[in-house]
């Protein structure tokens, strides 16, 4: 949720640093992202945590 | 001189911190030591919770109101004076009177606003309950509607995240009582892979979507409403048809947080522990207006309350904070007319919502009674 109200927010181009403990954003947002045609930068696992950064496309 | 705590905004976080300070803070207060000021928007304060019931006439209008000067501490000078500009710099907030409002202590707490406009065709062809003027047309809406489809569109970002959630399950309630249920269907959409934010909530409300007959649509991010096809959009490219729309529009921060560069969309960058905005050490925020990941809700806004109440009083009376907000939240939920179920976690412990029962419901609808008590600080 904190992805899709960010994304709003910002410009095209930006990158956005999802720092999120649950498991289950780890495995939507990639997919979502493909979905509406967003960019998918990367995802990191850093323990108990993933980094999820996303390019606004769109 | 006397030390000047401002306040930003005469909603429940405004109004809870006022009055705490002034039980805190007795002693100042009679030596003049101290003064505490709101600065609001209304005459009017409004328990927007009740908001829920207004669409099935479960509740008078005029019990969602009471005057904000009789809820405030008579201790606290009370002004409705929207602030138009906040210069943490200078230490001052400027007002549409065009009084400027100085402080040693700010608190921002000017909430949030929908903001159906941001999406094309929502204002024409969406009802809503999250304001008065919305929830009077839904119940007209509803009181016209026998039967068809009815979507439940959820946009992010919104306040009070469980609402969409008790609207719905009392929907499938009054279209029962109504003898619809045989000729209608209601469709549940959400803007993440699941059918809530906070993960524990999603699991325990599949299963009671499910048993209850209620459809769902994840991954439904509204793109645009087209009010004379009757047909809702999403970015994902799935179009849905209804015959009756209840939306939970997208959110916006307040405006002068906007116009005084405060924070994008509204929301003030604010420290989870402290709760004061990010790199000062004299501008508190609460409630709705931090851009914290957590729930925006009256609970929320209650229990940051507490921590801020205690930090500016241990402040003032000693030269250092009392404590850290542990990201507490408590809610009920609704599960339709007559049952209830409540969820509470922080920043450490997720929810783990029980089995809805009566009582439950019964306890909610005391603290529609009790609600002014919180607002007072009794509570």
């Amino acid at each position: 949720m904190e992805l899709i109200a960010t994304l709003k927010l910002i410009e095209l181009g930006d990158e956005i640093d999802v720092l999120s403990s649950d498991k289950g954003s780890a495995m939507d947002i990639p997919a979502w992202v493909e979905k509406v045609k967003h960019e998918m930068v990367g995802i990191d696992q850093e323990g108990d945590f993933w980094h999820i950064v996303v390019k606004k496309m769109k | 001189m006397a030390k000047k705590i401002l306040i930003v905004g005469g909603g429940l976080a405004g109004t809870i911190i006022a009055n705490g300070l002034c039980r805190q803070l007795g002693k100042e207060l009679r030596a003049n030591e101290v003064t505490i000021t709101v600065i609001g928007n209304n005459e009017q304060h409004m328990y927007q919770p009740g908001l829920l019931y207004v669409p099935f006439g479960r509740i008078r209008e005029k019990d969602l109101f009471r005057d904000e000067r009789s809820v405030l501490d008579r201790r606290v000078i009370f002004h409705v004076d929207p602030a138009t500009k906040i210069d943490i710099s200078t230490k001052s907030v400027a007002a549409e009177s065009g009084t400027t409002y100085e402080y040693d202590y700010l608190v921002l707490a000017t909430g949030s606003r929908l903001r159906p406009d941001t999406i094309p065709g929502m204002t024409e062809g969406a009802n809503w309950f999250y304001d008065l003027d919305g929830a009077r047309k839904m119940r007209e809406a509803l009181e016209g509607f026998d039967g068809g489809k009815i979507v439940v569109n959820v946009n992010a970002p919104h306040k009070c995240p469980v609402a969409p959630l008790e609207i719905t399950f009392m929907l499938r309630d009054y279209i029962q009582e109504r003898g619809l249920a045989d000729k209608t269907e209601i469709t549940y959409t959400y803007p993440i892979g699941r059918l809530h934010a906070l993960e524990p909530v999603a699991n325990w409300t599949q299963p009671e979507f499910d048993k209850a007959g209620i459809k769902y649509e994840t991954f439904f991010n509204t793109k645009s409403i087209d009010a004379e096809k009757k047909v809702i959009s999403s970015e994902e490219e799935s179009d849905i048809g209804y015959d009756l729309l209840i939306t939970i529009p997208p959110h916006h921060g307040s405006q002068v947080i906007t116009d005084s560069e405060l924070g994008s969309g509204g929301w003030v960058p604010t420290e989870r522990d402290t709760l004061l905005h990010e790199g000062t050490n004299d501008v508190f925020v609460c409630g709705d207006t931090t851009n914290i990941p957590i729930s925006k809700a009256g609970s929320t806004a209650h229990f940051e309350a507490d921590t801020i109440i205690d930090n500016i009083a241990s402040l003032l009376t000693e030269g250092r904070m009392a404590r850290k907000y542990d990201g507490k939240v408590f809610c009920f939920v609704e599960t339709g007319m007559n049952k209830g179920t409540y969820v509470w976690f922080n920043y450490t412990t997720p929810p783990n919502p029980g089995a809805p029962s009566q009582m439950v419901h019964w306890f909610k609808l005391a603290y529609n009674r009790l609600y002014w008590l919180s607002a007072r600080g009794l509570l």
